[in-house]
């Protein structure tokens, strides 16, 4: 059967967020190939990947990235498990901390820790964490944690745990075994998605990283962008496809499944 | 995969208790220790230091003098900007997400453009902060395109006392993620409405309109609020994006709260902690009104 014809009216609004969503892409990308005097090339392109500080900056926010993708797989994996195994009552606990961080802004969470972290860290072992890009890995995990728990939490409850668990402990499976063997392989999407999303966020994190002054990937752009125009619009491109990338990796890994898209709200405004 | 935008509240299940479900007074609250520690430290308690900093006198004691700093018109003013903002952003980003994505769902549009809408719309809302500044330079800045193409038309939109780095210039950029946001959050419930109600409605001879004016936004519009009283508080939050936009011209609370605290203007950290317990205070307001309508709205929208 054929379809009827669009309404005008559904045209209109597609249209319309097309439009919007396209031009400054496409401006974005022709901004950053001008060269002057009508010319067009890639000397943005070129200046920003010879700047020395491109590569630090970048890579100072990869690493972060990853870092906060383990540090909160460490913490939330156990927990969730443990929660949704033996402690169902507590999942209500659970969904209400999971909103916080959105209710405890990027800022107000920066000066926060900042008032905090000098007080805490008076064991002599942890005082290079004062002067170290890797104190950022703290307020990181808990922006990132509302997402990741709720990706590990649709994730168990997909799978059923207690039988999956039952089952291995009755084979004399040793608690890490059960964790290894048995339940990570079995949350794999949730996993790969929740840290394709942390390493999203993190890589697009300013406003911490602005406050305690460390030159992270976005820092390094908002430094570029108050002075060369085109350079910083060849960065946006450069950002706007890592995000593409990492979202398009969250959509196929989630095809499986029937997932949906996912957006983390006030992270990274 | 939970939808993250959505799913803020999510009802617990019940289920039947396994024989591995601890018992009372068992040892197995231990494993949950590490995280509760965490969230203790580093979002609890920063947020607790902020809350009792802002009563707290340089002088030791306590005092009310901050708090009333923030009915000062300087900040009282970046106050009603910030929920100005908010406000605008998130009626325009609501009603133009609500029609793009009830376009995107009618059965007269192809099928592949739901898939791709939703796909670009979680590109979208995730790309935000300093890189989207600079893309809106590049598009609507003093040599960006399309002032130029418009200028070509002899359309000189400076000239007409437009500017990117003001409040109207901050507002179609924030429209940029809040827009998306709207789109990913609205679609579940939009889905909501079941094609038999409206096919009854129809038999009994409503029209189109009478349809949406009687059941269909009725049903709606506790969901839509909540979308919307969400997106209030995606932008009441935004710093990158104004920030790296108007390096600081408008005059918004957390731009405020960076300043008064990096000591760029004039280091108050007292003052900083105020700004920063008004923020959380509103964002937290905003989170209630959306966790209720969002239980008034399941009643109907249950998926």
């Amino acid at each position: 059967m054929r379809r009827p014809r669009i309404a005008p009216w559904s045209a209109f609004w597609l249209l319309l967020a097309v439009l919007y969503f396209l031009i400054p892409m496409y401006a974005t990308a022709e901004f950053s190939l001008q060269t002057g005097n009508g010319q067009y090339g890639f000397d943005a392109y070129r200046e920003i990947l010879n700047d020395p500080s491109f590569k630090s900056s970048f890579l100072l926010s990869l690493r972060l990235a990853v870092e906060t993708v383990l540090v909160s797989l460490i913490i939330m994996v156990p927990t969730v498990y443990w929660v949704h195994l033996k402690l169902p009552r507590l999942r209500r606990v659970m969904d209400f901390i999971a909103i916080l961080p959105f209710m405890v802004p990027p800022i107000t969470l920066a000066i926060g820790l900042l008032r905090e972290l000098h007080p805490l860290v008076t064991v002599r072992q942890l005082t290079w964490l004062l002067s170290s890009p890797q104190q950022l890995i703290l307020p990181y995990v808990i922006i990132v944690m509302p997402f990741t728990y709720r990706s590990l939490d649709a994730g168990m409850r997909a799978i059923d745990l207690r039988i999956l668990t039952e089952a291995a402990q009755s084979v004399g499976a040793s608690w890490l075994t059960i964790l290894f063997r048995v339940i990570l392989p079995n949350l794999r999407s949730a996993l790969l998605s929740a840290a394709f999303l942390t390493i999203t966020v993190v890589m697009g994190e300013f406003t911490i990283a602005s406050l305690n002054q460390f030159q992270t990937f976005s820092v390094y752009i908002q430094y570029i962008g108050a002075a060369k125009a085109n350079p910083a619009a060849a960065l946006s491109i450069i950002s706007f496809t890592l995000t593409w990338g990492l979202m398009l990796s969250i959509l196929i890994i989630g095809r499986q499944r029937g997932s949906q898209q996912q957006a983390q709200i006030g992270t990274t405004r | 995969m939970a939808d993250t935008t959505r799913d803020i509240t999510t009802l617990p299940m019940s289920r039947p208790r396994g024989i591995l479900v601890a018992k009372r007074g068992s040892l197995a609250w231990l494993g949950v220790v590490p995280f509760f520690l965490y969230t203790t430290l580093f979002l609890l308690l920063p947020a607790l230091w902020l809350t009792t900093d802002a009563f707290r006198s340089p002088t030791g004691g306590y005092t009310f003098s901050f708090i009333q700093k923030l009915f000062q018109s300087q900040y009282e003013n970046a106050f009603f900007t910030s929920i100005r903002i908010s406000l605008v952003t998130a009626l325009v980003g609501g009603i133009f997400g609500l029609f793009v994505a009830y376009a995107a769902l009618r059965e007269d549009v192809p099928r592949w453009v739901r898939p791709l809408l939703t796909t670009y719309s979680g590109v979208a809302a995730n790309f935000a902060g300093v890189p989207l500044a600079f893309a809106f330079v590049a598009t609507l800045g003093g040599a960006g395109l399309v002032t130029q193409f418009l200028a070509r038309f002899g359309l000189d939109i400076y000239a007409r006392g437009f500017s990117l780095y003001t409040f109207t210039g901050l507002t179609i950029t924030y429209v940029y993620f809040q827009l998306p946001l709207m789109i990913l959050i609205i679609i579940p419930s939009l889905e909501g409405i079941k094609r038999e109600w409206r096919e009854a409605a129809t038999n009994l001879g409503a029209t189109h309109t009478q349809f949406w004016r009687h059941i269909g936004l009725p049903i709606l519009f506790p969901s839509l609020l909540g979308a919307m009283v969400l997106l209030f508080g995606n932008a009441f939050s935004a710093y990158a994006t104004p920030y790296a936009l108007t390096s600081g011209s408008v005059n918004l609370v957390p731009i405020l709260i960076g300043n008064v605290t990096s000591g760029e203007v004039v280091a108050d950290p007292n003052l900083g902690d105020a700004l920063a317990l008004g923020t959380i205070v509103i964002i937290s307001i905003s989170v209630v009104i959306y966790a209720l309508l969002q239980r008034r709205s399941d009643k109907w929208l249950r998926r």
